[in-house]
């Protein structure tokens, strides 16, 4: 080969994979650096004077002053500002007004049970939409079975389209009230997780099984499919082995987009159901007025969602690496 | 047809009815509702606290004995007002924000574009719960919240939508006229992306009527004595247990509302013209008997040579809508024997092959007066096994590209022949050596992906000899090859068909790639089998006058490279054109009156030749020179 003057920057060309990695991990930091700033200034953004909010009306100018020197907010932001970031990276989140416990001990204490129902929603949505999608595509491909095309796509469409505290409610009314099948309140045995996490999936169940459905009919119309068919391969084989897996990339990268969602629809689902997570320890302290604790819960969920688009990100770079990083 | 045109037609369908019932029905329960239930909605009743829904109080009472059912319908226009409030907060911060790329220089563009994509990046709930809080706990702080909260996702639509528009041709005339960047934005671009816009709006709209109704419900909406939809759910939530028609009652309320947000916007879809209607031609996919065509005179293999190992007998492929792909072919391959079937893409050639397969795809429809292949009809679902065997055309879209090479060679073994995986492993890498991939143990484990073009070629090759094939069809084999990988891979077909005893059907348009592996050709035009010889004719044989325009298109070893090639002029009919005649009388310099009216039916001129032409060139045995 010659020399050209190209190729003596063939060697200096960075790795895709370097680049990829790095502008994900700098669009990781900004945006932690924005959700931090945000809660730090949401306590100093709200109307009125917090401490105040927080202990009511009838508390004495002392007291409020005391509560305020003792959660630092009397001394100079940028110095605020400072010791918020330094508490944080050592875990620190500040002190609860209400409870006077420490930020971190109740979230951490919360944080596991929201985590389990969104995780389990999250496991029924892939192992149910999925196949069900699947099934759809296969079954009105062609534009047979017009009806339950019809049906599928109607159905889906409306419950994609009901929020999660509706179908909460209305899970509840049927499940709990109605039929006394399932307890509609409160943390308890492995029942109790049942409705909960139905509200969570459903929703996620419907969109993600339309999308299945319009990739499985794409798939089905693939070249490698017709190569399979001349195969005479037994129809099992066909669908979970050679239309499946085409599948399953777009299927998971949809799915976990929808995870972050998916998380925070934990906020609403909680308070029907009395949940005892972060969802309902956020909406209680915004009642209640408890910034510090507000801005801790802010905080978790935020990085939460971060981290989870940030994880898909990559782990769909792993699985499509043409796809990936050609649109970065 | 205009948008207003579309529109209307759209109204006129069962779905506009019901559209329009919807908003109808909310637009007068909005704006009579409190003019009429205020009184009803607020009257404090002790003697009727929490009662369960009844005739007098459809869904009950509140704990102040107020009947839920007027207080819902009171709070209609709350609600919607609220909404409404909502999305013009939030059209006009994603509006602004959404082309303020446009209007600034590049630099601040990037800046908007980045904070656009910073907000994105946090979930909608979150942001949204967080300006509540910022703006304090509320009916105003949640109007803004939830407008701004959309903010982002809107501007994300129209910075999307502007840049499609900013970049086409008369944007660019416009701005080299000298057209003001704001003009711009208002005459030029503005309406052109009004449509998805609206769309757009009105689903936001729905969304923002439940994530309001959401935000009452956890008490950070609407604060009392005002209520709407969501606040009124709150407040009855904990007698879901006792008398859920309360309840439920709101709760559906919101549903039915949010559906009709959504019809609206499904409506300007549909008149916008974005989703078709199907047409009623699509639906019918049922096979129909064909009327049978008068006899042709039989095909080659009749009576002469051993008996066929693939008989078809005048196959016919139609579409929706009358289009005939394939007409009455009737062809005959004997065992071990190599048939190739030439001509130009739309010929029927590929569908005549899929047909013989069984893998015809939709919505084509295959009828023949029969199909043998090996004493069965391979099109009857019979069981087939291996001995017919596909090469497809494009090796890269023909395998799966998530499967490794050997599993999609092994599970052929696997499934037909028994094989345990260990034994349809060592077969797959015996095929692959066979078809000189180097290193097959190794190269067995990746993925086409992996694999160059010939290589791919020549996997399809080997997955066809992993049962015992007594017929591989192999369409377009080299069409994606280059031209030394070409004839490798037309070596390996003659190679595997000396060592396999196989017969070869070879699909190509390219009459020269034919005959190399070929002993007989089929010319197809138009659907039809015009010209049938062996390979030896073709060069001094010729009888039609496609077949010799072809021969002359091609450039091959005997052409004189000095020469300019030989076109054809004109082209194929296209489907649907269906003219009395000769199908190729309009292309044709021999063709007279009668080529126009009648069509040639394919005749037999001597014992290996067949052709379909009122004026065919017959050339004496003694004068054709023989190749070979
Ligand atoms: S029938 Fe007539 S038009 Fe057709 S090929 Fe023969 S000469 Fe040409």
């Amino acid at each position: 080969m010659t020399t050209t003057p190209t190729s003596r920057f063939a060697d200096t060309r960075p790795n895709p994979w370097v680049t990829f990695t790095l502008r994900r991990l700098g669009r990781l930091t900004v945006s932690l650096a924005v959700l931090i700033t945000a809660s730090f200034a949401m306590i100093h953004l709200v109307p009125g004077d917090p401490v105040r909010a927080a202990l009511g009306v009838s508390a004495s100018p002392e007291l409020v002053e005391a509560r305020k020197h003792a959660l630092g907010l009397d001394r100079s932001l940028p110095d605020q500002f400072g010791s918020f970031v330094a508490g944080l990276l050592q875990g620190d989140l500040g002190e609860s007004i209400g409870a006077g416990m420490p930020v971190a001990e109740i979230i951490s204490d919360r944080l596991p049970s929201t985590m389990q129902i969104a995780a389990i929603a999250f496991v029924t949505t892939i192992v149910v939409a999925v196949p069900l999608g699947m099934a759809a595509g296969v079954f009105t491909r062609h534009g047979r079975r017009r009806r339950l095309e019809l049906a599928f796509v109607g159905a889906t469409s409306v419950v994609a389209v009901l929020p999660e505290f509706l179908l909460a409610v209305g899970l509840a009314a049927i499940f709990g009230a109605q039929l006394g099948w399932l307890p509609v309140a409160l943390k308890d045995g492995p029942e109790s997780y049942v409705l909960p996490v139905l509200a969570l999936a459903i929703g996620p169940v419907a969109a993600l099984s339309r999308i299945v459905r319009v990739e499985t009919l794409r798939v089905l119309d693939e070249d490698y499919m017709r190569t399979a068919r001349a195969k005479r391969l037994p129809t099992r084989i066909l669908y979970v082995r050679h239309a499946l897996p085409n599948l399953l990339t777009s299927s998971l990268t949809l799915g976990g987009l929808m995870l972050a969602g998916l998380l925070t629809g934990t906020v609403l689902v909680e308070n029907v159901f009395a949940w005892p997570g972060l969802g309902m320890t956020m909406v209680q302290a915004i009642i209640q007025k408890d910034y510090p604790l507000v801005q801790g819960v802010v905080l978790v969920y935020g990085t939460l969602a971060l981290l989870i688009n940030f994880t898909v990100d990559i782990v769909l770079a792993i699985a499509d690496p043409n796809s990936t990083i050609r649109e970065s | 047809m205009s948008f207003t045109q579309r529109l209307r037609r759209t109204l006129r369908t069962p779905l506009g009815i019901v559209t329009m019932f919807a908003v109808f029905v909310l637009l007068v329960v909005a704006i009579i509702g409190p003019i009429f239930w205020q009184d009803t909605a607020d009257r404090v009743d002790t003697t009727a606290i929490g009662r369960g829904g009844s005739a007098e109080h459809w869904f009950g009472t509140d704990a102040l004995g107020r009947d839920i059912a007027a207080r819902m319908i009171v709070a209609t226009r709350l609600t919607l007002e609220l909404t409404l409030g909502a999305v013009v907060i939030g059209g006009v911060g994603g509006f602004v924000l959404g082309t303020l790329p446009t209007v600034l220089g590049p630099r601040l563009a990037r800046l908007v574009t980045a904070l656009v994509n910073l907000l994105i990046a946090f979930p909608t709930l979150l942001f949204v719960l967080f300006l509540a809080i910022v703006f304090g706990v509320g009916t105003h702080g949640a109007v803004l919240a939830i407008g701004i909260g959309i903010v982002p996702t809107f501007a994300r639509l129209i910075q999307n939508l502007a840049a499609s528009v900013a970049g086409s041709d008369y944007v660019a005339s416009a701005r080299i006229l000298g057209v003001g960047r704001f003009r711009l934005i208002v005459r030029h671009i503005l309406p052109n992306i009004a449509e998805p816009v609206a769309l757009f709006l009105f689903q936001a709209g729905a969304g923002i009527l439940l994530a309001f109704s959401g935000l009452s419900f956890l008490g950070l909406g609407v604060q009392p004595p005002d209520y709407d939809w969501g606040r009124l759910l709150n407040e009855q939530l904990n007698r879901v247990y006792t008398h859920p028609e309360s309840a439920v009652g709101p709760a559906v309320a919101i549903v039915l509302t949010g559906l009709a947000f959504n019809l609206v916007g499904e409506v300007l879809s549909q008149a916008g013209g974005r989703r078709g209607l199907r047409t009623a031609a699509d639906r019918d996919h049922r096979a129909t008997v064909p009327a049978p065509s008068d006899d042709p005179n039989g095909t080659a293999g009749d009576g002469t040579g051993p008996a066929p190992l693939l008989e078809v007998d005048r196959l016919r492929i139609t579409f929706p809508g009358g289009h005939v792909a394939v007409r009455d072919v009737s062809l005959s391959v004997a065992p071990g024997e190599a048939v190739g079937i030439v001509g130009e893409s739309g010929s029927g050639k590929s569908l005549t092959a899929l047909a013989v397969a069984g893998l015809v795809p939709y919505p084509a429809r295959v009828t023949a007066r029969s199909i043998t292949f090996d004493g069965v009809d391979p099109t009857a679902g019979a069981r087939l096994g291996t001995s017919l065997s596909m090469v497809f055309q494009d090796p890269m879209a023909s395998l799966n590209p998530a499967l490794t090479i050997g599993r999609q060679l092994s599970e052929v073994a696997e499934v037909h022949l028994g094989h345990n995986r260990t034994q349809a492993m060592k077969r797959a890498v015996d095929r692959l050596r066979a078809v000189r991939i180097p290193d097959p143990e190794h190269r067995s484990g990746m993925r086409p992906s992996e694999f160059s073009g010939g290589m791919r070629q020549r996997t399809m090759i080997a997955m066809g000899l992993m049962g015992e094939p007594r017929l591989v069809i192999a369409d377009e084999p080299t069409t994606a090859l280059d031209v030394t990988v070409q004839a490798q891979v037309l070596a390996l077909l003659r190679d595997v068909r000396t060592k396999s005893g196989a017969a070869v059907l070879m699909i190509s348009h390219d009459i020269a790639v034919v005959s190399q592996v070929c002993e007989r050709v089929m010319v197809m035009y138009a659907g039809r089998v015009v010209e049938e010889l062996p390979t030896g004719d073709l060069v001094t044989g010729t009888a039609h006058p496609y077949t010799r325009a072809l021969i002359g298109a091609v450039p091959d070893m005997t052409t004189d490279r000095g020469l300019p090639l030989v076109t054809i002029a004109g082209r194929p009919p296209g489907p649907g054109e269906d003219t009395p005649g000769c199908p190729f009388a309009p292309r044709c310099e021999l063709a007279t009156d009668r080529c126009h009216t009648d069509e040639p039916a394919l005749e037999r001129i001597d014992a290996a030749r067949r052709v379909a032409c009122w004026h065919p060139v017959i050339t004496p045995p003694e004068a054709r020179i023989e190749t070979e």
